[in-house]
């Protein structure tokens, strides 16, 4: 097992500058995700740290020492892509003795390791069948098999799980977790899928045109975003464009919002006001409009299973506010109910706004 | 009971045109080579004891077989590297190969084999003189763009860049990825251009008889213009051999599988 450290790499194509330095220390036997949109930098960096590619500028070390200039196949590194990998002229087995094959060892040693490793993923039964004859799942799981069968210092996964089913997607990442916690193996695990990179990291670093946004446990990078993009790309969430004001105040859009996280801050900035749904609270209107509440009418309700979304709209359509409410209490918001909605004032997160004069988009192609 | 499948009167029709097309011209030179070559009349089996007896065409066969060989072997030497590398490297380069691998289609062998034969002119005897060396060199050029393209597809079918990152991934180096991973997965399209090379070598005159080689097919044609009937028996003779050597060499490209180990039982 290894720990990694990639120093200020910077890779540019031609004009196009797809990492933008790099900095990040991946301790031994942690999971780190890189997840990001499309374009981001993330499968970039990972071909970095395979040795696919070779950096404009930075340095990749493992274990002390730099590989920067090491080919692919004297790294150690075990892979799982994309793509379907496997070698399409060999049986599962023999797909995961391939590492072994290259590497001298005898073939009854060779053999059982494979069977070992086919077992670990739950496809012993299928050792001796073809990739064409297994499922895009099973074929995953073979390759999963195949990159640990090398007992490598590290593990690379590169999106290894966007072609398969939804309901595939859940049930390998967990045994992807699960075996990497049983062999204790380092890991870099490349998605763009949040849910997926929350669910099974120790860490995850957000990147977004190029560079590592933020870094952190999968809980700090929910709750505390540090910057827009994060707290847009990072689950669903209210973005509130307000400035300051009096006593623990912000003014939305001429509303004004008790926020206390705006104690202590000057009056007049302005700043990102960061909402999760599912601390929003949307009720009937009764009456007249409260202080520090939106109240409006429902623009939008969809259906998600257990909660549904619901979208709070003011009179003029200046104000917003989405909320994830119980699916039950939600059929009482039905579009057009007049509704009041209001958040707790320990629950918002203020970003400065003083020197960001645009808000980042998530998708660069379409803004 | 599964109900058994109808095949339409058109396509039976359309069917046996194709295969009259392709074997009556055989039949009628099988009727042709079985006639006496003294009294015209069927049907005796002497016109192919006369060719099999006359050494001059084994002699001749197992030069043009030999120099097909080499034909395919420098010519999958030379390509299987070369697609493989612009498929992974520079794949912008493949319409400028494909067009380049036109060429040898619009250069006639007449006029590609005086140019051969003039730049050729200073090099060593043992390869200007020899149809191993000179014939063969030639026979590489007629093949490329039935070599190319049949690799082509089949480089075209995998997924290069993914499967060469996999092997590398796991420690080969070049030369195992070229050999245990991308080989085995396009075969059949390395098979299927061999069999077009060894078709064109066997059956290539005006080279080898401009040349003054006394290949297989020099050999046929001589025969054609002094005895009509063992003609047609060498025609006959030339199409099983042909044939054969295709069957030959599909046995041994699909080569030997590896033994089943306890996990694929």
């Amino acid at each position: 097992m290894a720990d990694v450290e990639l120093k200020l790499l910077h890779r540019r194509f031609g004009d196009v500058v797809a990492l933008a330095g790099i900095d990040l220390d991946i301790a031994t036997g942690e999971f780190v995700s890189l997840l990001g949109p499309s374009g981001c930098g993330k499968t970039t960096a990972l071909r970095l740290v395979a040795g696919f590619d070779r950096p404009t500028s930075g340095r990749v070390v493992i274990d002390g020492r730099d590989v920067t200039e090491v080919p692919p196949n004297k790294r150690d590194i075990g892979m799982v892509f994309q793509a379907y990998s496997l070698f399409p002229n060999m049986t599962a087995v023999r797909n995961v003795e391939f590492g072994l094959r290259v590497r001298k060892h005898n073939g009854a040693a060779r053999n059982k390791r494979a069977l070992e490793l086919l077992d670990l993923v739950g496809l012993a039964q299928a050792a001796g069948r073809y990739p064409h004859q297994l499922s895009g799942g099973m074929q995953q799981r073979v390759a999963l098999a195949r990159a640990l069968a090398i007992e490598p210092r590290l593990l690379l996964l590169d999106e290894p799980l966007s072609a398969l089913d939804a309901k595939v997607r859940v049930q390998l990442r967990e045994e992807i977790r699960r075996i990497q916690l049983e062999l204790g193996i380092t890991t870099i695990y490349v998605t763009h899928d949040q849910e997926e990179a929350l669910s099974i990291s120790d860490r995850v670093a957000v990147m977004y045109g190029g560079k590592i946004e933020q870094i952190g446990p999968p809980a700090e990078m929910y709750g505390s975003p540090s910057t827009p993009f994060v707290a847009e790309f990072i689950g669903t969430m209210n973005r509130l464009v307000a400035t300051v004001g009096d006593n623990g105040t912000i003014d939305y859009a001429g509303l004004p919002l008790r926020v206390d996280a705006a104690r202590g801050l000057p009056r007049g900035e302005r700043v990102l006001c960061l909402v999760r749904p599912e601390t929003v609270t949307v009720v009937p209107a009764n009456g007249a409009a409260v202080e520090g509440t939106i109240a409006g009418e429902v623009v939008a309700n969809t259906f998600l299973g257990s909660t549904s979304r619901v979208r709070v709209a003011d009179g003029g359509g200046d104000r917003t506010l989405t909320a994830d409410v119980s699916t039950s209490h939600a059929s009482a918001l039905a579009v057009g109910t007049r509704v009041v909605a209001s958040f707790p004032s320990d629950s918002p997160r203020l970003l400065s706004l003083a020197d960001q004069p645009e808000l980042p988009v998530l998708d660069p192609d379409n803004p | 009971m599964k109900p058994r499948r109808r095949i339409a009167p058109g396509a039976v029709v359309w069917l046996l045109v194709g295969v009259a097309y392709f074997f009556i011209p055989l039949a009628a030179t099988l009727l042709f080579s079985l006639r006496d070559d003294q009294t015209g009349k069927c049907c005796t089996l002497a016109n192919f004891s006369y060719i099999l007896h006359d050494p001059t065409f084994w002699k001749t066969i197992r030069l043009s077989f030999v120099v097909a060989l080499e034909t395919i072997a420098i010519t999958l030497a030379l390509l299987v590297p070369t697609v493989y590398w612009v498929h992974l490297k520079v794949p912008r380069l493949r319409p400028l190969i494909g067009f380049l691998a036109l060429v040898p289609f619009v250069v006639a062998p007449i006029i590609l084999v005086v140019g051969l034969l003039d730049i050729y002119r200073g090099s060593p005897e043992w390869f200007y003189a020899s149809p191993y060396g000179f014939l063969a060199t030639a026979y590489v050029i007629l093949a490329f763009p039935f070599m190319y393209f049949s690799l082509d597809t089949g480089f075209r079918s995998i997924d290069v860049h993914t499967l060469t990152e996999a092997s590398q991934s796991l420690g080969a180096g070049w030369p195992t990825t070229l050999w245990r991973v991308i080989l085995p997965n396009i075969k059949a399209a390395a098979l299927a251009g061999s069999f077009l090379t060894l078709a064109i070598v066997m059956g290539e005159y005006t080279i080898a008889s401009l040349a003054q080689f006394n290949t297989f097919s020099v050999f046929v044609q001589y025969i054609n213009q002094n005895k009509a009937y063992p003609a047609g028996a060498v025609t006959i003779i030339a199409f099983a051999i042909t044939w054969a050597a295709m069957l030959a060499l599909l046995a041994v490209g699909r080569g030997r599988t590896a033994p089943i180990t306890e996990g694929e039982k």
